[in-house]
């Protein structure tokens, strides 16, 4: 059985994956039209403050899940849930960073076992350093059993 | 009425829903734009049945853009700090679904307003449900 606070102590809040974006206007204009947005900021890329939904800076993901290093404890994740928070206007067409790390670690346990929850977080940067936003990603990954399943 | 400050809200006001658009075409769309295109998972029922899926999905955070656009159709001037999704189970291409959003909560002295959100299938099950956090003008 997975040791969740030894999980936490090794891996919570250290960086391990950093990646460069520039969102395509046309992409993010498409994303919040068929999502039924109402307002030309997220719609139209002419529009002076045209910025990125929440959904689609939730669509943004890091080159890997999970650290490098993180042990295997099950099958393949399954996307929980995605939370985003808005800090800024995340724009169109302009370099964009983002780190990521794992934030939360926790298990949960039911009657077909115990399944390990992980979220991971990517802070979303601007060329100047400029937090905009930020995007969990809630995994979810049942753990093995003793005899594998 | 029109909600334009947070002195418009009313605690346990429901906003009001929209049909959003579930089609095929529109995931697959979607799917495209972010970029998760390349399998059928989105865009074919018969691809998706073939990898074990009742049929197409609604991507999940297609599900996250329909409460944001529902949030920003209510207010126009809302602005969404935090939205938290959690998806419980799949919702189907070209079924429609139901969106629903509850206020929970208000502090007239930040404009802060906490919405409980849901969105579900057909057959009235909870598919996706979460909060968002929402600022909006004190005077």
């Amino acid at each position: 059985m997975v040791d969740i606070e030894e999980l936490k102590e090794r891996f919570l809040n250290l960086e391990f994956d950093r990646k460069d974006f520039v969102l395509e206007p046309d992409k993010v204009a498409a994303v919040a039209r068929l999502s039924g947005e109402p307002r030309a900021e997220f719609t139209d890329p002419t529009h002076p403050e045209f910025q990125a939904s929440p959904a689609f800076v939730a669509s943004l993901s890091a080159g890997r899940h999970l650290p490098i290093d993180f042990p295997r404890i099950g099958g393949i994740p399954m996307d929980g849930g995605k939370a985003v928070t808005c800090l800024r206007p995340v724009p169109a067409g302009v370099p964009l960073t983002g780190r990521t790390h794992l934030h939360e670690i926790y298990d949960k346990s039911g009657r077909s076992g115990r399944m390990i929850f992980l979220v991971s977080r990517m802070e979303l940067f601007d060329a100047d350093g400029n937090h905009l936003a930020t995007n969990d990603a809630r995994m979810v990954i049942k753990e093995r059993s003793s005899d594998g399943n | 009425m029109a909600i334009e400050t947070v002195h418009d809200v009313e605690f346990g006001a429901e906003l009001a829903p929209f049909a959003p658009d579930t089609s095929l075409a529109s995931t697959g769309a979607f799917a495209d734009a972010v970029g998760w295109g390349g399998g059928g998972r989105f865009k074919d029922h018969a691809a998706a049945r073939a990898e074990g899926l009742p049929g197409a999905l609604v991507p999940g955070i297609m599900a996250m853009g329909f409460l944001s656009s529902m949030i920003h159709r209510w207010s126009g001037s809302a602005h969404i700090e935090t939205i938290d999704t959690v998806f419980r189970a799949p919702l189907l291409a070209d079924e429609a679904c139901t969106l629903s959003a509850v206020v929970t909560d208000i502090d007239t002295d930040t404009g802060l307003v906490e919405i409980d959100l849901s969105v579900k299938n057909a057959a009235q099950e909870n598919r996706v449900f979460g909060t968002a956090r929402v600022r909006l003008p004190t005077g």
